[in-house]
């Protein structure tokens, strides 16, 4: 056993020996160890550098609100994790933990020179250093602050860990199982409620862990626990342990991190690593007790300096002195205690200094017991050792006698403690400043919650548990129930007092003086002090400015000295200035503990169509269509895309060509009023439109800009087949269920989606109709009786059926709408029936490039949402006789009227083989000094083989008045000119559809 | 998360099931009458309340009907949800008032 260990103290298990590795080198510790205290064991403080200037640091606290001794963990590929708490990370055999942020080790490390150079790099020194000459940013300044950035290397390997979600509904939820969340359990739990309690540690206990020398009810701390943990079991309490509340909601619900794995020696098949609850509780009891404070003072950051009471849970708790030779600086009572625990086990104490002037007359008289002497009234004003604290520097506060050194290897310091209000703090619940107790406690509350213990600034583990009962009791009331209050007879108590102090007096100039306020992010007192002298009033803009609370601890350490000293150079009182913001998560959450199952596969839903698995065992190119897969395109052999689509195109205008359109968005609107509704929502006129016909419908929003489009049939006089776009789906039918319900509620109208109702095939070319003959029963499908642009309801191969004569393409074109579930059979039977005609599967590719050569708009890649009807060159599609339409009266706004608004134009490139870039911007003339005027932008641009040459579509500002006329795309490579057409390419004259 | 009542349903239901619609009570004018200002405020001025928000909501993975709500756009908390086409409640007055 080492040194350092004191056997017999502790909940370790001294049986059960677990070695691990540090930066590569073994330690041994015992099950029960976090790597902090098995470090400590060995006599190590130094375990981290911080962030900016790199100095030296070692853990200031035993919790999860460390600052300074963050880790990197390693089990195996792809399981590290930066910046880890050693503090709260357990020992298991074969751990490998590493210190960050030094090269090449924690000894000596290069960064340091950062240190040496702490006058330029004080508060906002990036704004300041980095601004001149502007030319540098680029080149020096920013790769150079990239690689000496970020904190902790983030792991480049994919996490092979899952990560598990679940919602929990509780009556009672208590936060934390301390001495006030054990009571508030037990009698919410004995009144019948159902109890969930949380603790982020290994077990519950909270201070009790650390102060086994209280009797409760004439019980030994520690045998009260055991006992109160049997009993809050038997009532069937939920106790959860290694389970950060990491932040309040609305609502009270409260979003809980349960870490299940990161302890394990070997991790369980099937278990998760983390599991994040979603709890929502008709009750919430925080007690989630206070953390120290630390003391600002210079050179208060040297490893060996740690909180007061976090020594004593080392003591207590693990078993391990925190040094030989312990010096203390306290303005709380509650340091006095830690010494004496620390003397009491073998630490030599080689002072306390108390900055008060008259410390209470029992614990004097206990240190002169132990032969400790005391210093009221006097201050720490330096400190000195390089890896680890060796003395420290102690004078009497306004006094004027020399400072005289105090050798040491620990310094334990106290500032009084700070009730741990942060989720209290995410509902926004409001904190009022208490001057008896010199600490903000908990004001306004929001929501359905209680306050216990600490958190309330009741000190001492009698008035904690007291205090815990009483709020288990209220909450119990507010649901109903009833629940007494409960006494406990607590002997050996600490409660204490203290003050609260800001820099405590110097013995040196105030610019010398590096008195840490904020560990992790290297921010001293002199920062906040310059900071309010360079301007900043606001807290908030001081936090910015200097960084103090912004590190991963969030201010934790900081937040309340930061603020003391802010105030006292602003001059103004601390509550006036007032806290900064607390938001969640409590304590840094692993991304994979938000991502749960919502990774990979699971990340998005994948709406695949009755035909798609024929697409895939017949080597389609997919791609996504909002969360549809689509086939893109049919590569044969070694084809490319451009190969491959060049033969599609070809093989649907010589013959034939089949594509699955399922995936269209498709609404039946029904009912006495289907017309009127149609009406009113499209563009079109619907009235005159027969039984057996289709038509262009166009969607506008009333803002008058294109929405969505598609052909829509009308099977009946009260009853219309549309369809939509792929994405629009969704969107569509909530915009007409919308205007149909707030609107007009008077129409007899009722709306049903029914994309996933049909499977759609598209069959185009020359030879469409000669294919599908053969299956078609009950319908004509000559062109007198099928004209273009009509739908007849048949079967089709047996199979009900609706078929649409249409074309996206400009060839003879049917879609073929069946039951869903008969897609792939009718599908496979055309494609087998199609031999003859040479059918060609084509994808979504094939599909834009045919229509483009049509100048076919798709919404949402020719429009973008300021395009109107006569925008796009569809003005013919727009009811002229109409009383009301959605857009009608937007069309009439002056802007939507105007010359120079942006029409779809073609665009040939002059050289007949340049393709165009989508996106591209077109200017009038390329030689114009930047930012050049910019008249619109390419829409569409594609190889078409039908033209052999590329084409384009575009918006170009007056577009239409200026066909012919050349106009110019500035690239990279140079500037390429295309001449401005009509949007229509092939067969302008619509000659093919007249088969 | 938050719970919200759909006052269809009767039920109070977590806020996955709803979309957000915009404000309420803003009233489409009738297009053949209605100023080139009235249907540019009609479209676009809303009031961005601080505070109590008159706004709608659709109870869309549920009943699928649009309805109203009074919510607080500071403290985020539903005050009232009624059906639409009724009108806003007076808040000031108890439930039973209303």
């Amino acid at each position: 056993m080492s040194p350092f260990r004191v056997p017999g103290r502790g909940r370790i298990d001294p049986d059960r020996p677990v070695a691990f590795t540090f930066d590569g080198k073994r330690v041994e510790g015992y099950a029960g160890d976090t790597v902090a205290s098995a470090l400590l064991a060995q006599g190590r403080h130094l375990m981290g550098r911080s962030f900016k200037y790199h100095r030296p640091r070692g853990p200031v606290t035993a919790g999860s609100e460390e600052p300074n001794a963050l880790i990197g963990t390693r089990r195996g590929p792809g399981r590290f994790e930066p910046n880890t708490r050693a503090t709260m990370q357990e020992i298991w055999p074969g751990l490998a933990a590493e210190s960050q942020n030094r090269f090449p080790d924690l000894r000596f490390d290069i960064g340091a020179v950062n240190d040496a150079a702490h006058k330029v790099l004080s508060a906002g020194f990036y704004y300041k250093t980095f601004m001149w000459p502007r030319g540098f940013w680029d080149k020096v300044y920013e790769p150079v602050i990239r690689a000496a950035a970020g904190l902790g290397k983030a792991p480049s390997e994919r996490d092979p860990d899952r990560y598990a979600a679940r919602y929990l509904h509780t009556d009672v939820l208590v936060v934390g199982g301390g001495p006030a969340g054990l009571a508030a359990a037990r009698v919410a739990a004995e009144a019948g409620q159902r109890v969930t309690l949380v603790d982020e540690h290994a077990e519950i206990g909270g201070t009790l862990l650390s102060e086994p020398q209280a009797r409760i009810d004439g019980q030994a701390a520690w045998d009260w626990l055991a006992a109160e943990r049997d009993a809050l079991a038997g009532l069937g309490v939920r106790i959860m342990t290694r389970t950060t509340a990491i932040g309040y909601y609305h609502q009270n619900m409260v979003g809980l991190c349960e870490r299940l794995t990161d302890h394990l020696e070997t991790l369980p098949e099937d278990m998760p690593r983390e599991r994040l609850w979603r709890v929502r509780a008709a009750r919430v009891i925080l007690a989630q007790g206070a953390l120290e404070k630390p003391l600002v003072f210079h050179g208060n950051d040297r490893p060996g300096v740690m909180l007061a009471g976090s020594a004593q849970t080392y003591l207590n708790r693990f078993g391990v002195r925190v040094g030989d030779r312990a010096a203390v600086v306290t303005s709380h009572d509650s340091a006095y205690h830690a010494a004496f625990d620390l003397h009491d086990a073998g630490s030599a104490i080689s002072a306390i200094v108390d900055v008060r002037t008259a410390p209470e007359a029992d614990l004097l008289a206990e240190a002169e017991r132990r032969g400790i002497a005391v210093l009221a009234g006097h201050s720490v004003t330096g400190t000195a050792g390089r890896l680890r604290i060796a003395s420290v520097e102690v004078a009497a506060t306004g006094g004027t006698g020399p400072a005289r050194k105090i050798a040491c290897d620990a310094l334990l310091i106290s500032g009084g403690w700070t009730p741990s209000l942060h989720l209290f703090s995410h509902t926004k619940g409001s904190l009022a400043w208490d001057a008896e107790r010199q600490t903000f406690l908990p004001d306004r509350i929001t929501e359905a919650c209680h306050i216990a213990g600490a958190g309330r600034g009741f000190w001492g583990i009698g008035a904690a548990l007291r205090d815990g009962a009483a709020m288990g009791a209220a909450a119990v009331a507010a649901l109903g129930g009833e629940a007494g209050a409960r006494d406990f007879e607590v002997a050996a108590d600490r409660a204490g007092s203290g003050e609260s102090r800001t820099e405590l007096p110097r013995g040196r100039a105030a610019g010398k003086s590096r008195a840490f306020v904020d560990f992790q992010n290297d921010v001293t007192a002199k920062d906040l002090r310059l900071a309010v002298k360079e301007g900043m009033r606001s807290i908030e803009h001081v936090k910015r400015y200097t960084t103090n609370g912004m590190a991963t601890d969030q201010g934790k350490m900081s937040n309340i000295n930061g603020l003391n000293i802010t105030a006292e150079a602003l001059g103004r009182a601390a509550p006036e200035v007032g806290l900064t913001t607390f938001r969640p998560p409590y304590t840094p959450t692993t991304f994979g503990a938000f991502a749960g199952y919502h990774r990979g596969d699971h990340f998005e839903v994948t709406r695949k169509t009755p035909i798609d698995g024929w697409a895939e065992e017949n080597g389609a190119v997919f791609e996504p269509v909002g969360q549809w897969r689509r086939a893109r395109y049919f590569p044969q052999g070694d084809e490319d895309m451009d190969a491959a689509v060049s033969r599609e195109c070809r093989a649907t205008r010589a013959s034939l060509g089949i594509f699955d359109a399922s995936t269209l968005g498709k609404i039946e609107i029904v009912g006495p009023d289907a017309a009127e509704f149609m009406n009113r929502m499209y563009t079109n006129p619907w009235t005159k439109l027969a039984p057996g016909r289709a038509r262009y419908g166009l969607l506008l929003g009333d803002d008058g800009f294109i929405r969505d489009d598609g052909v829509i049939g009308r099977l009946a006089d009260d009853r219309f087949h549309v369809t939509t776009t792929t994405g629009g789906a969704a969107r569509v039918l909530n915009m007409m269920e919308d205007y149909l319900q707030t609107e007009w509620p008077d129409l007899k109208v009722w709306l049903t989606s029914t994309t996933e109702q049909w499977a759609v095939i598209a069959v185009n070319g020359p030879n469409a109709r000669k294919l599908i003959a053969p299956f078609v029963e009950g319908a004509d499908l000559t062109p007198e009786a099928l004209p273009h642009m009509s739908v007849v309801a048949c079967r089709f191969d047996g199979l009900p059926c609706r078929l649409f004569r249409l074309s996206f393409t400009g060839e003879l074109g049917f879609e073929i709408n069946v039951p869903a579930r008969h897609g792939r059979a009718v599908w496979e039977k055309l494609m087998a029936a199609g031999a003859d005609y040479d059918i060609t599967p084509y994808g979504t590719e094939t599909m834009h490039v045919l229509r483009a050569e049509k100048g076919f708009i798709i919404v949402g890649q020719d429009t973008d949402g300021t395009v109107t009807p006569y925008d796009a060159g569809m003005g013919w599609a727009v009811g002229k006789n109409k009383a009301d339409f959605v857009g009608m009266r937007a069309l009439m706004r002056p802007d939507l009227i105007a010359a120079e608004r942006k029409h779809l134009v073609g665009l040939l490139t002059e050289d007949g083989t340049t393709k165009l870039e989508e996106g591209a911007q077109i200017v009038l003339d390329p030689d114009q000094p930047r930012p050049m005027t910019m008249l619109g932008h390419v829409t569409s641009s594609y190889r078409s083989d039908a033209m052999g040459r590329p084409i384009a579509l575009a918006v170009v500002m007056g577009g239409r008045d200026r066909m012919g006329e050349i106009v110019h795309i500035p690239m990279e490579g140079g500037s390429v000119s295309a001449t401005i057409t009509a949007p229509s390419f092939y067969d302008p004259e619509n000659e093919r559809l007249k088969l | 998360m938050l719970l919200i009542h759909c006052p269809y349903c009767g039920e109070t239901l977590p806020e996955l099931e709803f979309a957000y619609a915009g404000e309420a009570h803003v009233v489409r004018p009738d297009p053949s009458t209605a100023s080139d200002e009235q249907w540019r405020d009609f479209l676009f001025i809303r009031s961005n309340a601080k505070g109590p928000h008159a706004e709608r909501w659709r109870h869309i993975h549920g009943c699928g009907r649009f309805f109203n709500a009074v919510r607080d756009t500071v403290s985020d908390r539903f005050l009232a949800t009624y059906p639409a086409g009724t009108p806003r409640p007076d808040l000031s007055l108890s439930e039973d008032e209303r």
